[in-house]
């Protein structure tokens, strides 16, 4: 129990490292997902395309091969140099934004076109439609489907380990080798991934009773 | 001047031809009740009045503004403000209140100051005989009640047209007299409507005129005494013979 103790301080900080890196990301790749699903939906066929071929890509390849073409692709090509962290956030929010765009738009799919006809025939442009009749019907219905790609990408994050970032993973294999008692570190590295991802469950579920359509 | 024109209207869903050349006329204050079998393009022709389809061909001005006209860019948000509509399914927002419903047109588009919408919006549904329910939501609503929200909804733009896309026949029979009663004293107040409807009994009794259509045509139009009691064409006679 002591050498959990001893070890607690900087799994803590990891998990810092990793909850920080996962909340600006999943913000991101939100709005990467909103936008994809808007261009996925427009009436513009080349828009409609290049969407497509974003979530195929991202859907198509592996997470870690997607890491490290960002950390060592892009920044071999010396045009831009990207930190580990800003490497990580960056593939986490573009890799979480192909399966929320897919989400999203399944959602908007799912709304009644009776809708979109009665806004607007009182007078509703294309664009407030979306915003005050269809998305927030959508996004109630989504709900359950966000929360479980968020877990998705929350335990992504731990795959940044592998490019140095030092999150909760990478702090638990430093203190697992550190100490020389992998099982007693990974079982406590194990039990904070879940007590945090419970937290998010719990979070989602009332976020989900509260906006109930009635 | 006609509030409402029409001219050889055309509209197609792929290569089937639903409507095929229309001509109509409205005046303002008319009540023009459109009667046909299903699939003969009524809806269709209702919903090329409001551009919710887009035409094919031909020219349909409302209130002055040609919608149809491909030139000169006419912001057709603005025509469909004057153009309340009411549908089958009633189309309420489910994740608004009664009253929500009511003012979210009036607050966002014309920027009504909120209280002044609430204000208007509680007249409407005392007019429509729903005002406790204004804080309720259109789940818990039976269809005859959702539909005189919708109809309440579209008055609180406070147009100059109404629509109806057949109001009642998604209604339980008993539902109905309560909507149709609504649509009465709105015609009675002056408001030019035009009502698709298979309730031939209203069509009789508060139409200025009824408009036959079978197979995207207008096969007859008159007064609904005449329409009713002395029908010209065979598939007129065929039609009321059935329905009657």
């Amino acid at each position: 129990m002591d050498i959990i103790v001893a070890a607690l301080p900087l799994l803590l900080k990891g998990l810092q490292v990793t909850l920080y890196i996962f909340v600006i990301a999943i913000i991101l790749g939100f709005l990467i997902g909103l936008l994809v699903a808007l261009l996925r939906l427009a009436p513009i066929k080349i828009l409609n395309w290049i969407a497509k071929v974003y979530v195929d890509a991202i859907r198509g390849t592996p997470f870690i091969v997607q890491l490290f073409f960002i950390y060592f692709g892009v920044n071999s090509l010396n045009l831009i140099s990207l930190d580990s962290t800003t490497a990580g956030i960056i593939t986490v929010a573009i890799n979480a934004g192909a399966y929320f765009a897919e989400i999203i738009r399944a959602g908007i799919q799912s709304i009644d076109k009776g809708q979109t006809e009665a806004a607007r025939s009182i007078g509703f442009t294309g664009a407030q439609t979306m915003r005050y009749v269809v998305l927030p019907q959508a996004f109630r219905r989504m709900l359950p489907t966000i929360t479980n790609q968020s877990i998705i990408s929350l335990k992504d994050t731990s795959l940044l380990s592998v490019i140095g970032i030092a999150d909760l993973t990478q702090q638990g294999q430093i203190q697992a080798s550190a100490t020389f008692e992998a099982f007693k570190v990974w079982l406590a590295v194990g039990v904070i991934y879940f007590i945090i991802i419970y937290l998010l469950t719990l979070i989602a579920n009332f976020i989900e009773r509260r906006v109930q359509v009635r | 001047m006609s509030i409402i024109t029409v001219k050889n209207l055309r509209k197609s869903f792929g290569t089937v031809e639903v409507l095929k050349d229309i001509n109509a006329e409205v005046q303002e204050k008319e009540v023009i009740c459109v009667i046909g079998p299903s699939g003969s393009g009524k809806s269709t022709f209702l919903r090329c009045l409001n551009l919710l389809e887009e035409v094919t061909g031909g020219e349909v001005v409302i209130n002055g503004h040609d919608i149809t006209d491909p030139k000169r860019k006419i912001n057709i948000n603005k025509v469909r403000q004057e153009v309340g509509m009411v549908f089958q399914h009633f189309n309420l927002f489910p994740h608004k209140t009664v009253l929500e419903n009511i003012t979210l047109g009036p607050i966002k588009i014309r920027a009504t100051d909120k209280a002044e919408a609430g204000r208007l919006a509680l007249e409407l549904l005392d007019k429509v005989g729903l005002k406790e329910k204004a804080s309720s939501y259109p789940g818990e609503l039976s269809g005859g009640q959702k539909q005189r929200v919708a109809i309440a909804r579209a008055l609180a733009m406070n147009p100059k047209i109404m629509l109806f896309d057949e109001p009642t026949s998604a209604l339980d029979p008993e539902m109905v007299g309560d909507v149709l009663e609504v649509m009465k004293q709105l015609a009675k107040e002056g408001m030019t409507m035009v009502v698709v409807t298979h309730e031939m009994g209203f069509a009789r009794e508060v139409g200025d005129r009824v408009i036959f259509m079978d197979g995207g045509y207008i096969v007859e139009e008159n007064e609904p005494n005449e329409l009713f009691g002395n029908p010209q064409h065979e598939r007129t006679k065929a039609f009321l013979s059935k329905v009657l």
